[in-house]
């Protein structure tokens, strides 16, 4: 419970007893839920083997996309609402480069060029993307109250949304798709799509990757020490505006990552394809406690396997018809109780200086 | 400053009660224009001077990811303008509007509309969400409204529709049906799962399917599930629909989704036949699905058309009008047909006077529609009921061979 | 010098971005499909002549020279200025038509098609073309240099004409229908002929143009000078008390001075005459501007209620949507003869007691569990609930009582009113009249000042003996009561509850038009609102760019004056705090005002 800036004395007040309830009331519904499924026995375990693994490739792009949203946070205290769009911009660029390889015959023929290409275009239009938004619209409003860059990165996420509808056009695109990434892979007796294999294991390399960058090298030194605190930052000889664009532009490059990783999943781009990707991802910071980077990638995974296995393991258990309707009402749900009982995230937050 | 203020506020004041005492704005205008003319149509006419161009307006779905249903059927109402080239001795203009396939579009499109008291009819809307408000506006104001595919069943329903609307499109009743007895009798098929994407139209027309499906051959469906329009992710949806193996899927859903959960379901339930409706009828689902389409089974208002009229004529103004090859969705003819539908009630009701003037009764053009009977269109023989139905309702399902839709059945 | 040349190449090279910004977004494109002046201007056209004038005007403001002064610039070096920075852009845009004719970039943008080729060509020969658009681009530029050059007392006038004659051309729809129905309606004044002599195909008569362009800066000096012309009829006269004033009407200043004066008998003459335009409005506007400010009402209504939750309590609202929501769906539910499970069929005066209570209880429901949440994680959990409240109505496990997708139709008018948009416009008007009274008061009342002791420091605001809990879930509540109300009247305005009408984008726009407007201030919600919500009704044939107009407003709204529109006195002060604090620190802060502040006659 929040501890006040005076003592009260400790008595079992109203609010206890609704959290109390609140305690109960969620344990029940999950046991009983899921009890009722698993007894009712509609899916058999090829099909939870397969839930579990969707919502983990999900919740890998999410985790990326998260850790952009948390690196940002971490040193600028404000949320980029854009950073969605961000995402939106490397995938649908990269389309072009991929239909172009395609055009020419290149595209599954030679992988070891396609797939970097590709991946390159993608990471650096949205590292492009999010350098030009940090210095258009968020440097000139460092110092200004928390609403102002909120709506501003609103404003810009509009923007970046139908300046790409306006560019590439407002009709959905599907991928070229690649022939050897069809059919599954067998592990430990499951069948597992090997699209969602490769998702799974490229994102698990770049946040390894992004690990190692904040912890051992110098420029994830200076961002630790720009997050911690600016202006002591600045004394010691660090260029804070340096850091900061250096901070987007690696956010920028695990948005564009993760826009590529999102697509050979669900082939397809449009230019509405980040919005609720980027509320979803920004959810899952919030979940794992913003600003922390640990926080968002556990909190990426968390949602993708709530809204794959949430619906299916916790509602048809009573009879709820469509449940997949309701995946985003379970993930919402999830994310207000756990900021209930934790309101700083599972992991904690970075406090504001 | 203070005398300046005065003078200009009691010339405000002046001014505005003397439009407040000509007492309440109504949409129609009378019909005094020309002279002796005494309008005695109940709601009110409308009166186009020589050479006034008459006016039609349209509600149909022009921008967005479904532009090209509106586009197609609003070419279709081009055409029939250029065909047809003058009305009781009058050219004809178009107003065209959009109705964002939603319910603020086309409330939006018919409140345009109807504010214009120059404007005799629409023909609209597209999508059946817009079609509900604007039918209700369109007819609170006595303006009659034709849509060339609108399909929900509710708005023809005894019940629900609106006595100024009518229809060239089938009512899904119909398609759902069709498809149900598809699958029953050519199929064969007993077990089936449906998807819909919230959307009324979707909705209605798996409810339907459903029904049908069970009355007329037993069949049994094994799942319903709901996505929106905007997702992506069916993996799950589809992974538990296939855990009831269904040996056919159908999922009457528009283009954006339809694609992705036709290339999903291929990996997730590679044995299950897919199928969907007139929402996905078009070029642009067959591009953003690929290969993956191939196979799948689409039901669709019948372009078998009788006659050569179809190939001969409209095709090519079509073509002209559009700058397309080929129509690019599938109710361009209906549009033609309730254009020239219209047309007709126009010349039957008209009051024509000696120096050209030409004078329109709402209600007597509505009572002429609604009566139409036996007119031969395009899309075949259409007859209106008194719920506005007026459709000719051939429903056929085609599948998608080598990237086109062939047409197969009935 | 030097600076000046370098100042215009940069303001060129972004006037160059710009060009081809707008016209592979497609707007030029778009835009030019509507007629400014019938036959001669398309307003694709005009918006890459405006711009060209805005990077020429911006090329010769006065500089900021040795010592800090702002010098402003001698006519030729304005001139050389503006014709240079033209140029650049113009041969930007030149070198775009001429890589577009050349290679076929439509594979990936989809704009670079034939049509905005055409737009862009004036002659047959693709260089002649990108020639006259360097030229045009420096011509124009130049004139926007020129502005520079003029007195204020003249550059005022030309401006106002430019923009009264785009507006006029703009709002050729409503106008033209308008004056059709007064034709109808006072048939003594020339109505029709008004319309015929002003509009023809959908855009003004060039003769029209040039009467306009005479008559309003004729006008708009008149009005300037207008003492000086009343003398000329009345003779000497007494002094006045309020002295010399030669500034346009009193609404140009801020709302500062206006406060400070005495309720005068002028004032309550502009109140009486503004009752009265707003009694009569609907039948002089017609149908179809009755139910744009139909709209209009419904999002001031809503804008209040976040104007509240967000602008006075501090609490960042994302999913107001909510409420909204709920206000309509109870109102159906209540009301209409088509309800699924519980159709009481009420009359809608009967459910609006019913709609306050469904509002307190969600606005308790929401606040409750936010009560800990600070700034972001408010914003994203309130945005949550949003989107569960759009995902249950829209769900069909909840349709047997909400309709699910198909909604609830049949929802009856309001009796004695009608639907109607020129009937329901009053009591529309007449709540959000009470809504704005209501949120006046609160503003100024103890609830009020606890509010903003909240939103500026919450735990010192405890220490002080203020129950945040309390006064959140207070604002929450009225929050959700303005917003359920405009929900209910959405219901009946369009007679059917779609699901789909209730998605996040309405509470981005409640949340827009309050900061476009300005946070925390009435008028502001209602300028926000016809600015942001009747300008794009009246505009629908630009939907595909309102988006794309609107997130380029709000960016440029928080870079330049985040305080909105009609800023809130107080509001105002914080928001630059931190900017007057480090304006003392740096030697080039603020703007260029484009006023010389001294003039020294052209140095260098």
């Amino acid at each position: 419970m929040q501890i006040p800036l005076f003592k009260r004395p400790e008595r079992f007040t109203l609010t206890d007893a609704i959290m109390w309830a609140l305690r109960v009331g969620i344990v029940a519904f999950v046991v009983l839920g899921s009890w009722a499924t698993l007894t009712k026995g509609t899916y058999s375990e090829a099909a939870w083997a397969s839930f579990v693994t969707a919502g983990v490739a999900l919740g890998s792009t999410y985790a990326l996309i998260a850790m952009g949203y948390t690196l940002v946070y971490g040193i600028l205290f404000m949320i980029n609402f854009a950073h969605g769009e961000v995402f939106m911009a490397g995938a649908f660029t990269a389309f072009f480069a991929a239909s172009g390889l395609q055009a020419m015959g290149m595209f599954e023929e030679n992988l070891l060029v396609s797939i970097p290409v590709v991946l390159a275009v993608a990471m650096l239009t949205s590292m492009t993307i999010a350098v030009l938004l940090e210095r258009i619209a968020y440097r000139p409003l460092r110092r200004a109250p928390r609403l102002v860059p909120l709506i501003t990165a609103i404003g810009a996420s509009l923007f970046l949304q139908y300046t790409f509808r306006g560019l590439y056009g407002a009709s959905v695109r599907s991928y070229p798709t690649l022939s050897i990434l069809s059919g599954d892979f067998l592990i430990l007796g499951m069948a597992i799509p090997k699209t969602r294999a490769v998702v799974i294991v490229a994102a698990i390399a770049l946040m390894v990757g992004l690990f190692y960058l904040v912890e051992r090298t110098r420029t994830g030194r200076s961002m630790r020490a720009v997050s911690e605190d600016k202006d002591v930052a600045a004394m010691m000889g660090i260029d804070v505006d340096r850091v900061i664009v250096q901070t987007f532009a690696i956010g920028g490059l695990l948005a564009g990552a993760a826009g590529v990783l999102y697509t050979l999943l669900f082939n397809q781009v449009s230019y509405s394809m980040g919005f609720l990707p980027g509320i979803k991802a920004f959810t899952a910071a919030v979940l794992g406690g913003i600003g922390n980077i640990a926080g968002a990638a556990i909190g990426g995974l968390l949602l993708g396997l709530l809204e794959n296995v949430g619906p299916f393991l916790l509602l048809d258990g009573f009879g709820v018809p469509s449940v997949n309707q309701l995946r985003d009402v379970i993930a919402f749900s999830v994310l207000v109780l756990v900021l209930i009982f934790r309101p700083n995230g599972l992991l904690g937050r970075k406090e504001g200086t | 400053m203070q005398k300046n203020m005065r003078w200009s506020g009691i010339l405000v004041v002046m001014m505005l009660a003397l439009a407040a005492c000509q007492g309440e704005g109504t949409p129609a205008t009378d019909g005094n224009g020309g002279g002796e003319f005494e309008c005695e149509d109940e709601v009110g006419c409308v009166t186009y001077g020589p050479g006034e161009p008459i006016r039609i307006g349209t509600a149909l779905v022009i921008t967005g990811p479904d532009a090209s249903l509106g586009l197609d059927s609003q070419y279709g109402v081009q055409v029939a303008g250029e065909v047809r080239g003058e009305v009781a001795g009058h050219s004809v203009e178009f107003d065209f509007q959009d109705d964002g396939c939603n319910a603020e579009g086309g409330t939006a499109a018919a409140r345009t509309l109807t504010s214009d008291p120059s404007i005799v009819a629409v023909i609209g809307t597209s999508c059946s969400s817009a079609g509900v408000p604007a039918a209700q506006i369109t007819s609170d104001a006595g303006v009659v409204m034709v849509s060339p595919s609108n399909t929900a069943p509710s708005l023809t329903a005894p019940e629900t529709h609106q006595p100024y609307y009518l229809r060239t499109a089938h009512n899904d009743t119909v398609q759902g049906e069709a498809m149900a007895q598809f699958v029953c009798e050519e199929l064969g098929f007993t077990t089936a799962a449906t998807v819909h994407d919230g959307s009324p139209y979707a909705e209605q027309l798996q409810q339907v399917f459903q029904e049908q499906f069970a009355e007329l051959c037993d069949g049994e469906i094994t799942g319903t599930e709901a996505v929106g329009p905007e997702d992506d992710d069916f993996n799950s949806v589809l992974t538990s629909l296939a855990a009831g193996e269904p040996e056919i899927l159908y999922y009457p859903i528009f283009t954006a989704a339809g694609a992705l959960m036709t290339q999903q379901a291929r990996e997730i339930m590679p044995d299950t036949v897919l199928a969907g409706a007139d929402g996905m009828f078009s070029d642009a689902f067959l591009e953003a699905a690929g290969d993956a389409a191939e196979g799948m089974y689409l039901s669709g208002p019948d372009l078998a058309f009788s006659g050569t009229f179809y190939e001969e004529e409209f095709k090519p103004a079509y073509t002209e009008v559009s700058g397309e090859a080929e129509p690019i969705s599938v109710f361009h003819a209906h549009a033609f047909d309730a254009t020239t539908m219209i047309f007709d009630a126009i010349e039957e009701v008209a009051v024509e006077e000696d120096d050209g003037t030409v004078h329109i009764g709402r209600q007597a053009l509505a009572d002429a529609l609604f009566a139409t009977s036996g007119f031969e269109g395009i899309t075949g023989s259409l007859t209106c009921t008194e719920t506005g139905d007026c459709a000719d309702p051939s429903i056929s399902v085609s599948e998608v061979i080598d990237g086109a839709f062939e047409r197969i059945w009935p | 010098m030097r600076n000046v040349m370098r100042r215009a190449v940069i303001t060129g090279l972004i006037g160059g971005v710009v060009f081809i910004y707008l016209s592979l977004v497609g707007l030029v494109e778009a835009f030019d499909e509507r007629s400014v002046i019938t036959g001669l201007l398309g307003l694709g056209r005009l918006v890459l002549m405006i711009v060209a004038i805005v990077v020429g005007y911006r090329a010769a403001v006065p500089i900021r020279g040795e010592r800090g002064v702002l010098v402003p610039l001698g006519p030729a070096r304005a001139l050389g200025a503006g014709v240079l920075a033209g140029a650049i852009a113009g041969a930007m845009l030149g070198a775009l038509l001429l890589v577009m004719i050349s290679v076929n970039l439509q594979v990936m943008l989809t704009s670079a098609s034939g049509r905005l080729i055409t737009v862009l060509s004036t002659s047959t020969e693709p260089v002649v073309s990108a020639l006259i658009l360097i030229g045009g681009a420096a011509l124009f530029a130049g004139l926007g240099a020129g502005l520079n050059l003029l007195p204020g007392a003249v550059r005022r006038p030309v401006v106002v004409a430019a923009l009264a004659v785009l507006l006029i051309s703009m709002l050729e729809p409503i106008l033209r229908v308008m004056f059709v129905q007064l034709e109808a309606q006072v048939p003594l004044a020339p109505f029709g002929e008004l319309a015929g002599f002003l509009y023809s195909g959908g855009g003004l008569t060039p003769v029209a143009t040039v009467v306009l362009l005479v008559l309003v800066p004729a006008t708009v000096v008149g009005w300037a000078n207008q003492r000086r012309l009343v003398g000329v009829f009345t003779g000497p006269r007494r002094p006045e008390v309020e002295g010399i004033e030669e500034e346009p009407p009193a609404r140009r200043r801020p709302a500062t001075a206006a406060r400070a004066e005495r309720p005068s008998a002028r004032r309550l003459v502009v109140y009486a005459l503004l009752g009265v335009g707003l009694l009569l409005a609907p039948q002089i506007l017609g149908v179809r501007l009755s139910e744009v400010i139909g709209t209009v009402g419904l999002f001031v209504l809503l804008g209040l209620g976040l104007n509240i939750v967000v602008g006075y309590a501090g609490l960042l609202d994302l999913g107001y949507v909510a409420f909204f929501a709920v206000g309509a769906y109870v109102t159906a539910i209540l009301t209409s003869v088509a309800s699924p499970a519980f159709a009481p069929q009420l009359s809608f005066w009967a459910s609006i007691p019913f709609v306050m209570l469904a509002a307190a209880l969600i606005g308790l429901m929401i606040g409750a569990p936010v009560l800990r949440l600070r700034g972001d994680y408010l914003a994203i959990v309130t945005l949550g609930f949003g989107e569960i409240a759009r995902i249950l109505f829209l769900s069909d496990w909840l349709s047997p009582w909400l309709g699910g997708a198909q909604g609830i139709l049949q929802i009856p008018a309001p009796e004695p009113v009608g639907r109607d948009p020129q009937s329901l416009y009053y009591p529309i008007i007449l709540f959000c009249v009470i809504a704005a009274l209501a949120a006046w008061s609160f503003a100024n009342s103890r609830v009020g000042r606890a509010w903003n002791a909240m939103r500026e420091d919450e735990e010192v605001a405890e220490a002080t003996g203020i129950n945040t809990t309390n006064y959140k879930l207070l604002a929450f509540a009225t929050g959700a009561a303005f917003g359920c109300i405009g929900g209910a009247f959405f219901a009946v305005k369009i007679g059917s509850v779609f699901p789909h009408s209730f998605d996040i984008e309405v509470s981005i726009n409640a949340l827009a038009l309050i900061i476009l407007g300005g946070i925390g201030s009435i008028p502001g919600v209602i300028v926000g609102a016809l600015v942001l919500v009747g300008l794009p009704e009246l505009l629908r044939e630009f939907a595909e760019y309102r988006l794309l107009i609107y997130g380029a407003v709000l960016v440029t709204m928080m870079l330049v004056r985040p305080e909105g529109l009609i800023p809130n006195r107080q509001r105002q002060a914080e928001l630059h705090e931190e900017e007057d604090v480090d304006d003392q620190y740096e030697s080039d802060a603020g703007e260029d005002t484009g006023e010389p502040v001294i003039t020294t006659g052209g140095a260098a």
